[in-house]
């Protein structure tokens, strides 16, 4: 589905990542997890075939990046939509069908039902109609996920999908993400920060860091040995209640402040934290 | 009669009405067209956070019909050039909305000092100066006529076109770059296409005035409904209604058309904003945890 040789990927000569060998299956679930700056936007906006590789190859489904675009499901970081008043939710899942083409619409019925299919499918039936600035981060999000499946991607490559949600609405979008996996055979590459939620699902993890990366099952790539290797100072990875708590790891040399947001368990941020909350 | 009565009058006065209303014809054609092209474009004027950017652009376009009058050129022609001069440069100069106001601000002065300097050197009738800065309705003539309805014609073949991608780019552009839609571009031919249509504003509104054809009628609109179709046909009902309730009122009078083009908008703008709170709270209901708008 994905493939990466010997991938490089530097602005000027700062060098973000280099030596990346990759191959995604299909219906894999792959977590790319790292600290801030460690390049993880960089590989989403390479998949994207919008940012070039430095040197190596990149191919998706076996071509150009650009030209897999149709079969691509993106969703996006969150951000506030610069229109978000003037657009329903059902008008965002309609982008994800047709939003690319020119000319004026014609026939809708059957798009029409296509998009209450899928609203239906992420849970949003009772909001289609509700401008997107009106909803919470939770219910914005799994429109975005249903307009990412709107087109029947064969990848689906989410960046930062569980940022600043609770854990109930985490939940949701996680399963989302997994059923359509489980149904479809689509690959996912899932950007987090945070491994926790998707622990259970994921099959492999892609940890990108200032000093390397490392690929991998999580049991193979989180453990302190091999994060230690990774910064180049201890780290420890400790592991309560089937959940990872990484202690030790700085920060990247670009990370913006720090903003420490909790989840609701108050179980620490991984990656990032100095201190560990009981 | 009393000063009160008096200026009232002046305001609004229905005399020999079907006589006037013979001579206006053609500026209410031209009113009718313009109000379709303003308001599908202010649509995408409210998307895309451009109001500046559409004053901006009428500054120039001001400049560019005082020159063409100065020249005893075609004043439309004059207009459409300074538009197209003014958005083009808006559309390379600022693609972040932060260089984009600063290069609109940079622009908007320049503009307006040029088109005052090519009227003080004009020596015509005064009537043509102040037009073109606050609109007039006998203006229009046959061959001018032509020449707005054409440009209007190729402004709405344009957003037919376009129009998809274009509002798939302005509301989510991430995505639609992920999609292959070539958002720099369209973003480009948009300020071509906004550039058209406030130079056609400009001819009957006037330069000063453009925004309430070009933005209050979608901002209005934008009050009431999120609907990718009552939308656009809301925004252009409000400045059709505007700009032929305008000519129709001024008819008898002696005042320039704008204040009543603008005030009808404005007035509109104030009921859909009543009508749009209510919507809110009904909206605001629905969710159990209370949200920053």
């Amino acid at each position: 589905m994905i493939s990466l040789r010997d991938a490089e990927l530097s602005y000027g000569a700062r060098v973000v990542w280099q030596g990346l060998d990759l191959d995604v299956r299909p219906g894999e679930f792959l977590a790319v997890l790292g600290p801030n700056g460690s390049g993880k936007t960089s590989f989403v906006r390479a998949l994207l075939g919008r940012q070039p590789l430095s040197a190596g190859t990149l191919t998706v489904l076996g071509g150009p990046p650009r030209e897999a675009g149709r079969h691509l499901g993106y969703v996006p970081q969150q951000a506030e939509l610069p229109a978000q008043a003037l657009l329903r939710a059902r008008d965002l899942v309609r982008f994800g069908i047709d939003g690319h083409r020119f000319g004026p619409r014609l026939r809708t019925g059957a798009v029409r039902r296509r998009v209450g299919e899928i609203l239906a499918s992420v849970g949003a039936t009772a909001y289609a109609d509700v401008p997107l600035g009106m909803l919470s981060g939770g219910e914005r999000q799994r429109v975005r996920i249903g307009q990412a499946l709107a087109t029947d991607p064969r990848i689906l490559l989410c960046d930062e999908p569980l940022l600043s949600l609770d854990l109930n609405h985490q939940r949701a979008v996680t399963e989302l993400v997994d059923a359509r996996r489980r149904s479809h055979g689509t690959s996912v590459v899932f950007v987090t920060h945070e491994i926790n939620p998707v622990l259970g699902l994921v099959d492999r993890v892609l940890y990108l860091a200032p000093g390397g990366h490392r690929i991998g099952t999580p049991e193979e790539v989180l453990t302190s040995e091999s994060l230690s290797r990774l910064y180049g100072t201890r780290v420890d990875v400790i592991r309560v209640q089937g959940r990872v708590v990484v202690v030790g790891a700085p920060d990247g040399p670009a990370a913006p402040p720090h903003h420490t947001h909790e989840t609701a368990h108050g179980v620490v941020r991984q990656t990032e934290t100095e201190e560990v909350h009981p | 009669m009393t000063l009160a009565e008096g200026v009232w009058h002046q305001i609004f006065s229905f005399e020999h009405y079907g006589e006037l209303l013979a001579l206006v014809r053609n500026s209410l054609i031209v009113g009718a067209a313009l109000g379709l092209v303003g308001g599908l474009a202010g649509v995408f004027v409210i998307m895309r956070d451009l109001p500046f950017a559409v004053h901006g652009i009428s500054e120039l376009s001001f400049a560019g019909a005082s020159a063409a009058l100065l020249l005893g050129v075609n004043i439309v022609g004059g207009s459409i050039v300074g538009s197209l001069l003014a958005a083009g440069a808006i559309g390379v100069l600022g693609a972040r909305a932060r260089d984009r106001n600063s290069a609109i601000g940079i622009l908007m002065p320049f503009g307006l000092g040029l088109g005052v300097l090519f009227l003080a050197l004009y020596k015509g009738r005064a009537a043509n100066k102040f037009g073109l800065l606050t609109g007039q309705i006998v203006a229009v003539d046959t061959p001018q006529m032509t020449w707005l309805l054409g440009t209007s014609a190729l402004v709405l073949v344009v957003l037919a076109v376009i129009w998809r991608p274009l509002t798939f780019a302005g509301a989510d552009p991430d995505v639609a770059a992920a999609r292959g839609v070539p958002v720099r571009g369209l973003s480009f031919v948009f300020m071509i296409m906004l550039g058209l249509t406030v130079a056609l504003s400009v001819q009957v509104v006037g330069a000063l005035l453009v925004l309430t054809l070009v933005v209050t009628p979608a901002a209005a609109a934008a009050r009431v409904t999120a609907s990718p179709v009552l939308l656009p046909l809301l925004s252009v009902v409000f400045a059709v209604l505007s700009i032929e309730g305008g000519i129709l009122l001024a008819l008898g009078s002696s005042l320039p058309i704008s204040p009543y083009v603008t005030t009808i908008s404005f007035t509109i703008y104030a009921l859909c904003r009543a009508a749009g709170a209510y919507r809110t709270r009904r909206w605001g209901h629905r969710r159990t945890v209370p949200q920053p708008a």
